[in-house]
């Protein structure tokens, strides 16, 4: 499955580590939020990037304490029209300011990366090669957005107020 | 004609045959018998047993490019062999609504 | 009217490039039915009994002319020449191609007309009063907050994907003609008593297998807080509402679940961290919105014009005027309902002939623009009163002016079993035999005030549980059955139906109806105790007791 990061694909440098597995000495590794949570102290502690894969049905509060020793949060999408990571994503970027990698896995298709990246994912386990490839022309779909979110894009509202106020200034 | 949109069982109690809308303009569509689709009731394959059902519906669904939403539907034979709509809903997707259109046709 | 800009515009127009790419993978196989089915339906397109069907937005029921055209253009190169106008202020095509709607969408486009989110697990078209900026008494234009929640609601990121559909409604009026008690998000605009606006909000009302009237989460939100306060609600709704069993999967549900103080906790919560974030409304916004809405340069003109003085020996135009025209706040204009129920008529429905001719009309009479209402009607909201006679002849002359508006034959009914592949019984016939059997005007006129509503079944898309008398199809036997309710309401007193008793076959529909009515009769206080008012007084029992008695 392709990851997609920077409009591009990429090699995915996180291992995913089985639960009954040994976690590696150093290395990037991908474990679950039950094994984290376990012993989150130690896990932060290791040589190497760790990342978390949380689940859709649980409240991010929960792993809020932990975030800035996290390179990677790994939300997921059972069904591409289960929505619930949507807003975990955002509580994670906006109100929580996590800065590390915010990925998105599960059926991860073509007509939900602008939501994804407007809801703050950066990171992308895409289901089809064919998707990944059309990842950066997919993106460029939009130029206009009525909704502020966390991306930092201009909404409509006030790139029309804007509009009005550089004319009136022009006169 | 409670929706047959969510079957999960398949228990035919007569002569069923299945049909489904075209993809591209949502025409109604039956099974034939020769792995196809036709829009006449006509050449629809009949089917008498669970099995039988099964096997047409599943072979069916496969072709999700040509059809969607197909299920199984009862149909009447009669002694003629001519297959009629086997109930209301089905007679309406064969025959029209059973109102004037405000702009006839 | 709201004008649209370069912006909104060029929003519509990458929404039709993307659906477009997206019918041309679902052709090729490249998107399979699984992948693609909600993202048609996140642009309207349903699959029904015989074809797709098509729905297009109409913002809070606004159209200016052009518009209307461009619908009856849809109406005739993609359609067979006709659509139906919907309880939410839609309007819907039945019997569109897959491989043309892309074509569709663009030629409506064109005009500012779109079909994003009239369908799938996203929020809907916000409606609102047909009357809005012209009703006496109206506290502001309604329509102005229904244009920022569109905004704000359109391609939502986080909430594009939520348990299950989401619809707002809004109000500023004291008579609720929006129905905001049924619907997942009600907005009642008032000003407080420092005199700021805002508004009271109600939650989990809805319709369907499980009715409720919503619920107030907050006596009032004020106006700058709307959008982060509706955000609260829907984020509490996108990560806690059910997604195990659709028919669960309302808010309605979630809200009658955790009851209403837990759930408003919830969304306090939520809200407090973010209430003043990006999401507060400014009142450079509101104003910005508020002078994009343009309104009538409005003459100075009298009340009782020689037009209309002259015209009043017509007893046929008198009939009408005295039904289908209503007072305006604006002096010497008023308000004029297009019924589009005629007898014998499918309710709800316009020919593109006659959709063409409406826009003629409103050019002419009503400064462009056309109202959709939720009870399936039309309304010319600027009409000149003395401008009355004449636009009466050229209605009466299309079919629009049965002067049947709020009387027993005019009726809301869902599509029923002769479109839509949800139902279980079939509805416009029994519309259409209810409005053959009332056809009289003078009886209807003696009735007086009477809502029946129609569905085919339970997903209530008639509104028949708000219905004065509310019908419902079910299926027994393979049979159509009809379950019939009295005593719902969908305005401020909203209130759900009450079953008289065991569902009767289709073609005792219209017997048990005029029984109901018969019993109505005999049983009113005065001439002028409505229907509504004498079931409410006397229960259902009078009338359960009149309808079976021989059954």
């Amino acid at each position: 499955m392709p990851l997609v990061k920077h409009g591009k694909i990429t090699t995915d440098t996180f291992v995913h580590v089985a639960d009954d597995a040994e976690i590696p000495g150093d290395g990037a590794i991908l474990i679950s939020s039950a094994r984290f949570l376990e012993d989150a102290e130690a896990l932060s502690r290791r040589v190497g990037k760790t990342g978390v894969a949380w689940p859709n049905n649980r409240d991010v509060d929960d792993l809020v304490p932990h975030l800035d020793r996290l390179a990677v949060v790994a939300l997921v999408f059972p069904t591409f029209r289960d929505g619930r990571a949507y807003s975990q994503a955002r509580l994670l970027r906006e109100r929580h300011g996590f800065k590390g990698e915010l990925r998105a896995t599960g059926q991860v298709l073509r007509d939900q990366f602008v939501f994804m990246l407007r809801a703050g994912f950066d990171a992308f386990e895409v289901k089809k090669e064919s998707d990944a490839e059309a990842f950066a022309a997919t993106v460029k779909r939009y130029s206009v957005f009525y909704q502020p979110t966390g991306d930092g894009r201009i909404t409509a509202l006030h790139r029309r107020m804007q509009l009005r106020h550089s004319e009136s200034a022009g006169q | 004609m409670t929706s047959p949109l969510e079957q999960k069982k398949i228990r035919i109690t007569g002569p069923s045959m299945v049909t489904a809308n075209r993809t591209w303009d949502g025409v109604v569509i039956y099974r034939t018998s020769q792995q196809g689709w036709s829009a006449d009731l006509s050449d629809a394959a009949i089917v008498r047993t669970s099995d039988e059902a099964r096997a047409l519906l599943t072979e069916s669904i496969a072709d999700d490019v040509g059809a969607i939403g197909a299920y199984i539907a009862p149909v009447e034979i009669k002694d003629s062999g001519e297959i009629e709509p086997g109930n209301l809903r089905e007679h309406i997707r064969s025959a029209g609504v059973t109102i004037d259109l405000p702009v006839p046709a | 009217m709201y004008a649209y800009d370069e912006l909104d515009r060029t929003l519509i127009n990458e929404r039709v490039s993307e659906f477009r790419d997206q019918v041309k993978r679902r052709l090729s196989g490249e998107l399979t039915e699984d992948e693609f089915k909600m993202l048609r339906l996140q642009n309207g397109v349903y699959l029904q009994l015989h074809a797709y069907m098509f729905r297009v937005a109409i913002p809070y029921g606004t159209l200016a002319s052009k518009q209307l055209r461009a619908l009856a253009h849809v109406a005739r190169r993609y359609d067979r020449g006709y659509g139906h106008f919907t309880t939410r202020q839609n309007i819907q095509f039945n019997w569109i191609k897959l491989a043309e709607l892309p074509d569709a969408l663009a030629d409506l486009a064109e005009v500012g007309i779109h079909a994003m989110q009239t369908s799938g697990n996203n929020t809907r078209n916000v409606t609102s009063d047909q009357w809005a900026g012209v009703a006496p008494g109206e506290i502001e234009d309604p329509r102005i907050w229904s244009e920022l929640l569109r905004q704000y609601t359109t391609l939502h990121p986080e909430f594009s994907f939520l348990p299950r559909k989401f619809k707002f409604a809004i109000t500023a009026s004291d008579h609720d003609r929006a129905a905001i008690k049924v619907h997942d998000i009600g907005l009642r605009l008032y000003k407080n008593e420092a005199g700021e606006t805002g508004f009271e909000v109600l939650v989990g009302g809805g319709l369907g297998r499980t009715p409720f009237i919503g619920k107030t989460i907050k006596p009032f939100v004020h106006g700058h807080d709307l959008l982060s306060y509706v955000e609260s609600i829907l984020r509490v709704y996108n990560q806690y509402g059910r997604r195990d069993n659709i028919y669960k999967a309302r808010i309605k549900i979630l809200v009658h679940e955790l009851g209403i103080e837990k759930f408003a906790k919830e969304v306090e919560e939520e809200w407090l961290q973010m209430r003043d974030s990006a999401l507060t409304i400014d009142d450079a916004v509101i104003e910005d919105i508020r002078s994009r809405f343009t309104y009538p340069a409005y003459e100075k003109l009298p009340h009782m014009p020689d037009e209309l003085k002259k015209a009043a020996h017509d007893r046929h135009f008198e009939a009408w005027r005295k039904n289908s025209v209503f007072p305006h706040k604006v002096p010497g204009y008023a308000i004029v309902t297009l019924s589009l129920k005629p007898v014998g008529g499918p309710p709800g429905d316009a020919t593109a002939d006659q959709m063409d001719a409406i826009a003629d009309l409103a050019d002419k009479y009503s400064f462009g623009e056309i109202r959709v209402g939720h009870e399936q009607n039309l309304a010319l909201p600027h009409v000149a009163r003395r401008d009355l006679p004449a636009l009466w002849k050229a209605l009466d002359k299309i079919g629009v002016a049965t002067p049947n508006v709020n009387l027993v034959s005019d009726i809301i009914a869902c599509p029923g079993l002769d479109y839509c592949s949800l139902a279980n019984a079939r509805s416009i016939p029994i519309a259409q035999e209810l409005t053959r059997r009332f056809s009289n005007h003078e009886t209807a006129n003696m009735i007086g005030r009477l809502h029946i509503n129609i569905s085919g079944c339970i997903n209530a898309c008639g509104h028949h549980h708000v219905g004065h008398i509310g019908i419902l199809g079910v299926e027994k036997n393979g049979e159509e059955f009809y379950q019939i309710t009295i005593g719902g309401r969908a305005d401020e007193k909203a209130e759900v139906g009450t079953l008289i008793g065991p569902a009767v076959p289709y073609g005792e529909v219209a017997d048990v109806i005029e029984d109901i009515v018969e019993a109505y009769l005999a049983l009113r206080a005065r001439p002028d105790e409505l229907f509504i008012d004498t079931v409410k007084r006397l229960g259902v029992e009078p009338f359960r007791e009149r309808v079976y008695a021989t059954r």
